[in-house]
C-alpha cells in the first residue's frame, strides 16, 4: 500500500534539486545510537538440548502429579445420566455424598451454535430496554413480531427454551413417593442475572410492563409467569438465563436444578429407588436429537471430566520420555557442541 | 558527459516517445518566416507549467482510491467488505472494513500531504519570474507563461526555466558557463556555446530583431536576413542548455524556448522508473493461491443444511439461499482473515522502517564525502540477501577513480614528474610535440575565480590546489601531469589556448575543432593553427593502427609493460596537415555536423577520414588506486557465493591488472580468455567448445579432488557482441549464447572489459534471463552504469567523481565499494531472514487462526459461526499479534553482526531463496494446523458434556472461543518468543507487553455492557473463564503441547546439524553452518 509512495519519494526529490540552487544533501552523521547501529544489547538463547532438557523434566515433574490428580479427583466425581423417553421409572441412585448434587438436563444434535440461531436474539430487549422491548431488533427475524404484535423476549433462541419439567421422587420403601426439594435459583452465572438480564422496569407488575407484547410463538406462559417468585420472573428467570447461552456444541447440558445438601452428615440422596418424572413438552424427535438427565456432584474441577487428567499425566510423560532421549543425544554429542555455537 | 547527454537526446527524439511531432519547427520570436521560405505550419506545444503532482483538489479521493484500489491486496479486501455489505454474513462489516479504512486513510493522507508538497514545488517553480525579450524589449513575466519560441534572458545564477538554445552571451566569446549540479550532480562548469551567427547580438533590440527558425529535431537553425538565401547552421547538445541547469560566471545570456513545460529533459526525467518486484512478493503471492483454492474446497465440503423447527429462516433468506454462491461467499468472508490486510501493512512497514538501518549506519557513512548509504527503494530490502552475480563497474568502483599521473614516454624514453628522473629532458622535437599536444589535446577547463588575473597567478604561482575541471578524471591527471613536467595549460580565451612553456613564455594556439571523445572511438583530437597540427590521444588499440610512423615498437612495449602494472594507458599522436588537408577536414566536420540524417553516423566518418596517418609520439600512465578494502569485499563476496562480474571499459590489461590487484583473479585462477586476438586465430565456435570443455573437465575432477581450481574467464566487447549475436547459420552449430553462459556458470570471476554501456545491461539482462534466473546486483558510479544498474534486479550506486547518475538511478546508494559488503552480508541477510519469518509467520499465525473456525463449522452445521467474537476477530491481526513480528522483523539478529562480517560463508545459507521455498513453507503449515488441531481439539474434550466450574454452572459458545482463542494468542506469540535469538529490552517489552494487552483488553471488553454495541455476548466472559481451575489447567496444558512439536524440532536439528557440522569440518575447507540454515526458520 505504501510502494506506490516510495516512487513518490523519489519524486521529492526531483523537485527539490529542480529548485534554485537546489541540493539535497543529508550529509548529517548518522547517530550513534546504540538502537540505530543495531547493537542494543540482547540476550541470546538457543535452544539446545542442554538448556531445554531441564524443562523437558520438569514439564514431566509437575505436569504427571498434576493429571494423577486431576483423574482421581474426576474419578470421585459420581455422575449418573439417563436419557429421557416417554417414561419414568425407578433408578438406583449411586451417589453417597453429602455435598450440593447438580441437575442437568441435556441435549443432542441440537444446533445451539447454528449461527442464524445465535444472533437471534436481543440483548437490550433483555436488558430491559423498554424501547427494544416494543420493537425488537432485525436479528431476531422471523422471530420478532406475532401478529403485529412484539415478541418478548424476542428471537429463536428465546422461542425454543426447554420447557419440559423434571421432578425427582424418592421411593420410600413404605411406598411412599417423597419429592426432593430443589432450588432453581443459583443456576445462571451470577453476572447474567443481576446485570445482563433486567426486566423492562423494577415494577413489581411484571403484567403490566409486558403489556402489548405477545408470547414467544412456541411459548405456553408469556414471560412474565415463567415463575411466582418476582425474583426469578421475567427476563431474570434463570431457566430462561441459562437457556440464553448458547452452547459451544450441539451436544450439550444445562444446569436445570440444584439438589443443596442438608447437613455434612446425610448424605444429599438417600440410598434408594428414585423416580424421575417427566412433563414432556419439548419435540427433540423431528431433528434426530436426544434428551437426558444427568445428575453430578461438583468438585473444585467441575464436573467429571477424565479426559483433562489423561492428557496431563500424557503430555508429562512424553515431556519425560523426550528428556530422557534428549539426555541421550546431549550425552553423546554435548560434549562437541560447545564449540559448534560459531553462530554466537 | 556530453556524450551520454547526446544520446540521451537522441534516444529521447528517435526512441522513446513515439508520440511525438517528428520534427519540431520553432519560430524564434514567433515571427514567421518570409513568405515562400517554407509553409508556415503553426504547431502547437503546452506551456511551460510543470506538473509533478498526482492529483487534483477535486479529483484526489477519486484518482486516489482507483490508485490504491488497483493493488491487488487492496481489492480483494475492497470485495471482500462488499460481499459482508450485500450478504448475510458471519461477522459484521465492520470486521473488514475498518482495518482497511484503516490503511487506505493512513495511505491517502500520506499521499495527499506529499502531493501537497509537490504541488507547492510546482507553484513555486511555475510563479517564479522569468525575463523575456518582447519587441525588443525585456518583459518580465511568470514562468509558466513561457511558450515555445520566446527568448529567454537569463542572468547569472539563475536557472533555466526550460530547454533553451544559446543565441547569444554577454561573454564575447559567445560561450556561457552552467552547472548541472541540480540534474546530475556534477559540479564542474560546462562550456556551452552559442550559435555562431547570432552571437554578436548584445542587446535586447538586436535579439529582439532575429528573425530565424529552428528545426529542431534535425538540429539546425535557419537564419532568414533580409532577402538573402537562409542561412543553414547546426545545432548540438552543446547549444542546448537544459531546465533546472544554473548560469554560472556569465552575466546574462539570450536564449529561445525550444522545450517548455512537460516536454523538458528534466521533466521527463520525473517519470517513475518500473517498479521492481521483489521475489519474496512473488512467492507470497503463489501461496495466497494456494490458500484459496484450499478455501474453495472447504466450501464445496459443506453439504445442505437442515432447518429445524427451532430456527426457521426468514423469507428474505430463502429466498437468497438458492444462490449457492452466497454460502461460497460467506465462506469467503469468514476464512479470509487468512490472509489480513495487516500482512500487506507489516510488511510495508517492515521495509519502510527497516530501510532506515542502512542509511542510520555508522558504518556505511564516509566522512569524506559527509554521507551514509541512502536507500531510494525500500522494496528491495530481502533481495540483498540473495544476490547470486555481482555486476561492478572497475573505474570509480573498484577504483578510485582518483588519477595520478605516473610517467609518460616520448619514443621509448620515460619521464616521471616527481624526480625528473633521466634528468636530460631532450629539447627532441617529438617531446616539444608531445607536451604540447597533451595541453592542448583535452578538454579540461580552467576554472575561474573572481578575477582573472587571480586565476592566472594561481596556476602560475604552482599553488597545490587544482583548478582544472574536467568530466573525465584521466584528461585532468594528464594536465596536472604535465604542470609538473612545466607546461602549464592556462585557459581558452577566444579560441586560443594558451600555454605557459617551460621557458614561461606564453605561447597561444587558436582552437580550430574539437573532435570530441566518443567509445566507439575511444580516442579525441583537436586541431590546432599554428601551423595546422592535429592532436590525438586514444586508447593504444585505437591509435596504434592509424600509426604511419614513430617509434611504435618501443612505445608499444612501454605500453604494454604499463598495463600489466594496472596504470591506465593513452597513446598520443600527430598529424600535421596542410592548409588543403585543413580545409578539406574543415568540410568534412561542417557537412557531417549539418547532416539532416544520421548525423552521429556522418560524425564518425568524418572522423575517420580525418583522424589517420598518425606519427606515434609516445604514451602516458595514469595511476587509478584500488579502492580501500576493494579486495577483502570481493573476497568476501566470493565466499558468500557469489559471482562477481568486473564490466569495464577498459582494456584488457589494465582491468586484468586490477581484477589480480583486487584479488577478483587469486593466482591460483586460471584464466580462460575470449577476446578478439583469440578468435582472430581460431573461430569463435571452436574457442567456446574448446572452453567449455575445459571447464567441464575440469569440474569433473574437483569433484573428486579437494581443493578445486577456481576460473577466471575474460571477454571482451567485441566477442561478446559476437556471442550474443543471434546465429544465422542455424542449428549447425548449436546456440553459444548457452555454451558461454555454461562456461561463465564455472567461472567464479569473470572480467569483461572493452564494454559499452549498453553491452553491460546486456550483459546482466543475459544472466537475469537464464534458466536459474539468478538474483543480480549492479553497482556502478558513473553515467555509463545507469542502464545496468537499472537493468539488474537491485542497482547500487556509487556516490562517486563522475557525478550523481548513477546514485540517483540506483536502489541503494553507498559511499564506497567497501560498504557492498555490510550492505549485502549484513543488511541483505538480515533482512532476508527477518522478511522470510515475518511472511512464514503471518501464515502460520493465521493458520492457527483461521483453522479452529473452519473445525468448528463441522460442529456448528456448516453456518459459518465465528468462533471467535467480533472484536477478537478484528483485532487479532490489528493488534494482538502484530507488534511482535513487526518488532522481530526489525530487530532480530540471528547471529551478531561481527559473525556475519566475519564468515561471509553464512550468506550461503540462505542462498536461492531457501527459507521460502516449500519445504519451508510446509513446514510452517503443519506446525499451524497441527496448532489448530490442538487448540481445538483439546478445547472440544475438554468442553464436551462437562461442567468446567465448582458451582456447577455451564460455559456457552462464547468462552470456548474465548478459551481458544486465549491458547491461540499465547502460543503465537511464544512461538515467535522460541524463534527469537536477539533478546533486546524492546522484544522483551513488545511481546509480553502484547500478551498484557490482550488480558487487559479481554477484561474490559468483557467488563462492561458496552451501550453502542446491539449485542453483549462477550459480557463477563473472560472473567468467568479465568475463574474456572480446568480452564487454566486447560490453556496451560494446550499451550504445551502446541509448542512442543517445535521445540523438539529446534533441539533436534541443531543437535543433528552440529554432528554434521563437526563431520564435514575438513581443515582449508569453507565451513557451511547448517545449523544456523536451520535455527533460522
Amino acid at each position: 500500500m505504501m510502494a506506490s509512495s516510495y516512487n513518490a519519494k523519489d519524486e521529492d526529490g526531483h523537485i527539490t534539486v529542480s529548485g534554485p540552487g537546489g541540493g539535497t544533501l543529508r550529509s548529517k552523521k548518522p547517530e550513534n545510537t546504540a538502537f540505530k547501529q543495531q547493537r542494543l544489547p540482547a540476550w541470546q538463547p538457543i535452544l539446545t538440548a542442554g538448556t531445554v532438557l531441564p524443562a523437558f523434566f520438569i514439564i514431566g515433574l509437575i505436569f504427571i502429579p498434576i493429571g494423577i490428580g486431576l483423574y482421581v479427583t474426576s474419578n470421585n466425581i459420581k455422575e449418573f445420566e439417563v436419557t429421557l423417553y416417554d417414561m419414568s421409572g425407578p433408578h438406583q441412585n449411586p451417589f453417597r455424598n453429602c455435598n450440593n448434587v447438580f441437575m442437568y438436563y441435556g441435549l443432542s444434535n441440537f444446533y445451539q451454535n447454528h449461527r442464524r440461531y445465535v444472533k437471534s436474539r436481543d440483548d437490550s430487549q433483555l436488558n430491559g430496554d423498554l424501547e427494544s422491548l416494543m420493537k425488537p431488533s432485525k436479528e431476531c427475524e422471523p422471530y420478532a413480531y406475532h401478529e403485529n404484535k412484539p415478541i418478548a423476549p424476542c428471537g429463536a433462541i428465546a422461542n425454543s427454551m426447554f420447557n419440559d419439567t423434571l421432578e425427582l421422587f424418592y421411593n420410600d420403601p413404605n411406598g411412599t413417593k417423597i419429592q426432593i426439594p430443589m432450588t432453581a435459583t443459583g443456576i445462571a452465572w451470577w453476572t447474567d442475572k443481576h446485570v445482563k438480564f433486567r426486566n423492562p422496569t423494577d415494577n413489581a407488575n411484571l403484567t403490566a410492563v409486558f403489556q402489548g407484547t405477545t408470547k414467544p410463538v412456541n411459548w405456553r406462559r408469556p414471560v412474565y409467569e415463567l415463575d411466582t417468585d418476582p425474583q426469578n420472573n421475567g427476563f431474570i428467570n434463570e431457566d430462561f438465563i441459562v437457556w440464553m447461552r448458547t452452547a459451544a456444541l450441539p451436544t450439550f447440558r444445562k444446569l436445570y436444578r440444584i439438589i443443596p445438601k442438608k447437613n455434612s452428615m446425610v448424605p444429599t440422596l438417600l440410598r434408594g429407588n428414585y423416580t424421575l418424572e417427566v412433563v414432556y413438552n419439548y419435540p427433540v424427535r423431528s431433528f434426530e436429537g436426544r434428551k437426558r438427565m444427568i445428575l453430578s456432584t461438583i468438585s473444585w474441577m467441575g464436573g467429571k471430566n477424565p479426559f483433562l487428567g489423561i492428557a496431563y499425566i500424557t503430555v508429562g510423560s512424553v515431556c519425560f520420555f523426550l528428556g530422557v532421549v534428549l539426555l541421550i543425544i546431549h550425552h553423546k554429542y554435548g560434549n562437541r557442541n560447545n564449540s559448534a555455537d560459531i553462530a554466537n | 558527459m556530453d556524450f551520454s547527454l547526446l544520446r540521451n537526446i537522441i534516444s529521447r527524439y528517435c526512441v522513446g516517445e513515439e508520440n511525438w511531432v517528428d520534427s519540431r519547427t520553432v519560430y524564434i520570436g514567433h515571427k514567421e518566416p518570409p513568405p515562400g521560405a517554407e509553409a508556415y505550419i503553426p504547431q502547437r506545444y503546452p506551456d511551460n507549467r510543470i506538473v509533478s503532482s498526482k492529483y487534483t483538489f477535486w479529483n484526489f479521493i477519486p484518482k486516489n482510491l482507483f490508485e490504491q484500489f488497483r493493488r491487488i491486496a487492496n481489492f480483494y479486501f475492497l470485495v471482500i467488505f462488499l460481499v459482508q455489505l450485500i450478504i448475510d454474513t458471519p461477522t459484521s462489516p465492520v470486521t473488514s472494513g475498518l482495518p482497511l479504512f484503516f490503511v487506505i486513510t493512513v495511505t491517502a493522507i500520506k499521499q495527499g500531504y506529499e502531493d501537497w508538497l509537490r504541488h507547492k514545488a510546482d507553484c513555486s517553480i511555475n510563479e517564479c519570474p522569468v525575463d523575456v525579450v518582447q519587441q525588443g524589449k525585456v518583459v518580465r513575466t511568470q514562468s509558466h507563461k513561457l511558450r515555445v519560441g520566446d527568448i529567454v534572458m537569463v542572468r547569472e545564477d539563475e536557472t533555466f526555466p526550460c530547454d533553451l538554445i544559446l543565441l547569444s552571451s554577454s561573454r564575447h566569446d559567445g560561450t556561457c558557463y552552467v552547472t548541472t549540479t541540480s540534474l546530475d550532480g556534477e559540479s564542474s562548469h560546462k562550456t556551452y556555446y552559442a550559435v555562431p551567427d547570432t552571437m554578436a547580438f548584445r542587446t535586447e533590440q538586436e535579439v529582439g530583431s532575429l528573425h530565424a527558425t529552428i528545426e529542431y529535431f534535425v538540429g539546425r537553425i535557419n537564419i532568414y536576413k533580409d532577402k538573402e538565401e537562409p542561412v543553414a547552421r547546426p545545432l548540438g547538445a552543446e547549444n542546448l542548455l537544459l531546465r533546472g541547469a544554473t548560469l554560472k560566471n556569465t552575466q546574462r545570456i539570450y536564449a529561445v524556448a525550444v522545450y517548455t513545460g512537460m516536454e523538458t529533459k528534466m521533466a521527463l526525467n520525473y517519470q517513475s522508473k518500473s517498479q521492481k518486484r521483489s521475489a519474496v512478493e512473488k512467492s507470497m503471492n503463489a501461496f495466497l493461491i494456494v490458500i484459496n483454492t484450499v478455501l474453495k474446497y472447504a466450501w464445496q465440503w459443506s453439504p445442505d443444511r437442515d432447518e429445524p423447527w427451532y430456527n426457521h429462516r426468514t423469507e428474505n433468506e430463502r429466498q437468497r439461499h438458492v444462490v449457492p454462491f452466497t454460502d461460497f461467499l460467506a465462506f469467503m468472508v469468514l476464512f479470509n482473515y487468512i490472509i489480513p490486510v495487516s500482512m500487506y501493512v507489516t510488511v510495508e512497514m517492515q521495509k519502510f522502517l527497516g530501510s532506515y538501518f542502512i542509511t542510520w549506519d555508522e558504518e556505511m557513512f564516509d566522512e569524506e564525502l559527509g554521507e551514509g548509504a541512502q536507500v531510494n527503494t525500500s522494496d528491495l530490502n530481502e533481495e540483498l540477501g540473495q544476490v547470486e552475480y555481482v555486476f561492478t563497474d572497475k573505474t570509480g568502483t573498484l577504483t578510485e577513480n582518483n588519477m595520478e599521473f605516473i610517467e609518460c614516454c616520448v619514443d621509448g624514453n620515460v619521464y616521471i614528474p616527481h624526480a625528473i628522473c633521466n634528468g636530460q629532458i631532450l629539447s627532441a622535437e617529438h617531446e616539444d610535440l608531445f607536451f604540447r599536444a597533451l595541453c592542448l589535446c583535452h578538454t579540461v577547463q580552467v576554472k575561474e575565480e573572481e578575477t582573472v588575473d587571480g586565476i592566472k597567478r594561481g596556476i602560475h604561482q604552482g599553488r597545490p590546489t587544482s583548478f582544472y575541471i574536467s568530466s573525465s578524471p584521466d584528461e585532468v591527471a594528464l594536465v596536472e601531469g604535465m604542470k609538473r613536467l612545466g607546461y602549464t595549460y592556462l585557459r581558452l580565451k577566444d579560441n586560443y589556448m594558451e600555454i605557459l612553456n617551460k621557458d614561461d613564455e606564453i605561447e597561444r594556439f587558436k582552437l580550430l575543432h574539437v573532435l570530441n571523445f566518443d567509445s566507439v572511438r575511444r580516442r579525441m583530437s583537436v586541431i590546432v593553427k599554428s601551423k595546422y597540427l592535429l592532436f590525438c590521444k586514444g586508447a593504444d588499440s585505437s591509435i596504434f593502427p592509424r600509426v604511419v610512423s614513430g617509434k611504435v615498437e618501443q612505445v608499444k612495449a612501454r605500453v604494454e609493460q604499463n598495463a600489466v602494472e594496472g596504470l591506465r594507458t593513452l597513446c598520443v599522436a600527430y598529424r600535421r596537415l596542410s592548409e588543403s588537408e585543413y580545409e578539406e577536414a574543415c568540410h568534412h566536420l561542417t557537412e557531417a555536423k549539418l547532416a539532416l540524417q544520421d548525423r552521429e553516423q556522418r560524425l564518425a566518418q568524418a572522423y575517420d577520414i580525418i583522424e589517420r596517418d598518425f606519427v606515434l609520439l609516445g604514451a602516458t600512465a595514469v595511476e587509478d588506486r584500488l579502492q580501500e578494502k576493494a579486495a577483502d569485499t570481493i573476497e568476501s563476496l566470493h565466499k558468500a557465493g557469489m559471482k562477481v562480474w568486473v564490466l569495464t571499459g577498459d582494456k584488457m590489461e589494465t582491468a586484468a591488472a586490477t581484477c589480480y590487484a583486487s584479488k577478483l583473479f587469486r593466482r591460483s585462477t586460471q584464466i580462460l580468455e575470449l577476446t578478439k586476438k583469440r578468435t582472430e586465430e581460431q573461430s569463435l565456435h571452436d574457442v567456446l567448445f574448446e572452453l567449455n570443455r575445459t571447464v567441464l573437465r575440469q569440474r569433473s575432477i574437483s569433484g573428486l579432488s579437494v581443493d578445486c581450481l577456481d576460473f577466471g574467464l575474460i571477454i571482451d566487447g567485441a566477442t561478446l557482441s559476437a556471442v550474443l549475436k543471434p546465429n544465422q547459420e542455424g542449428a549447425g552449430h548449436g546456440n553459444y549464447r548457452e555454451i558461454f553462459l555454461e562456461i561463465c556458470r564455472n567461472c567464479s570471476a569473470v572480467l569483461c572489459c572493452r564494454m559499452a554501456p549498453l553491452q553491460k545491461a546486456q550483459i546482466v539482462k543475459l544472466i537475469k534471463a537464464s534458466k536459474e534466473h539468478p538474483i543480480t546486483l549492479a553497482i556502478g558510479d558513473g553515467a555509463n552504469d545507469v542502464s545496468m544498474i537499472l537493468e539488474a534486479h537491485v542497482g547500487i550506486g556509487i556516490m562517486g567523481k563522475e557525478g550523481r547518475q548513477a546514485a540517483r538511478n540506483s536502489d541503494y546508494a553507498i559511499p564506497k565499494f567497501k560498504h557492498l559488503k555490510k550492505m549485502l552480508l549484513v543488511h541483505g541477510h538480515y533482512y532476508y531472514i527477518r522478511i522470510a519469518e515475518l511472511v512464514q509467520y503471518f501464515f502460520y499465525k493465521n493458520v492457527c487462526f483461521i483453522f479452529p473456525q473452519f473445525l468448528y463449522q463441522f460442529f456448528c452445521g456448516f453456518s459459518q459461526q465465528p468462533l471467535y467474537d467480533t472484536a477478537y476477530l478484528t483485532l487479532y491481526n490489528i493488534s494482538f499479534t502484530s507488534l511482535p513480528i513487526l518488532l522481530y522483523s526489525l530487530v532480530e539478529q540471528h547471529v551478531t553482526v561481527e559473525t556475519l562480517k566475519r564468515e561471509p560463508s553464512l550468506y550461503r545459507d540462505i542462498a536461492k531463496n531457501s527459507l521460502l521455498r516449500w519445504p519451508v513453507f510446509l513446514y510452517w503449515t503443519c506446525l499451524g494446523v497441527f496448532d489448530a488441531v490442538i487448540f481445538f481439539f483439546g478445547a472440544y474434550f475438554l468442553f464436551d458434556n462437562t461442567t468446567f466450574t465448582s458451582n456447577g454452572q455451564m460455559f456457552g459458545n462464547w468462552t470456548f472461543g474465548t478459551l481458544v482463542f486465549t491458547v491461540l494468542v499465547f502460543t503465537v506469540t511464544l512461538k515467535l518468543a522460541l524463534d527469537t535469538h536477539h533478546w533486546t529490552w524492546i522484544n522483551h517489552f513488545v511481546i509480553w507487553g502484547s500478551l498484557l494487552f490482550y488480558v487487559i483488553f479481554s477484561l474490559l471488553w468483557g467488563g462492561i455492557i458496552w451501550p453502542f454495541l446491539n449485542y453483549q455476548r462477550m459480557y463477563y466472559v473472560f472473567m468467568q473463564m479465568l475463574s474456572s481451575g480446568p480452564a487454566w489447567l486447560s490453556i496451560i496444558l494446550l499451550i504445551t503441547v502446541s509448542l512442543l512439536p517445535d521445540v523438539i524440532k529446534k533441539v533436534l536439528c541443531r543437535a543433528i546439524s552440529s554432528n554434521l557440522f563437526h563431520s564435514i569440518n575438513h581443515p582449508g575447507r569453507p565451513l557451511r553452518l547448517k545449523a544456523l540454515s536451520i535455527s533460522v526458520i
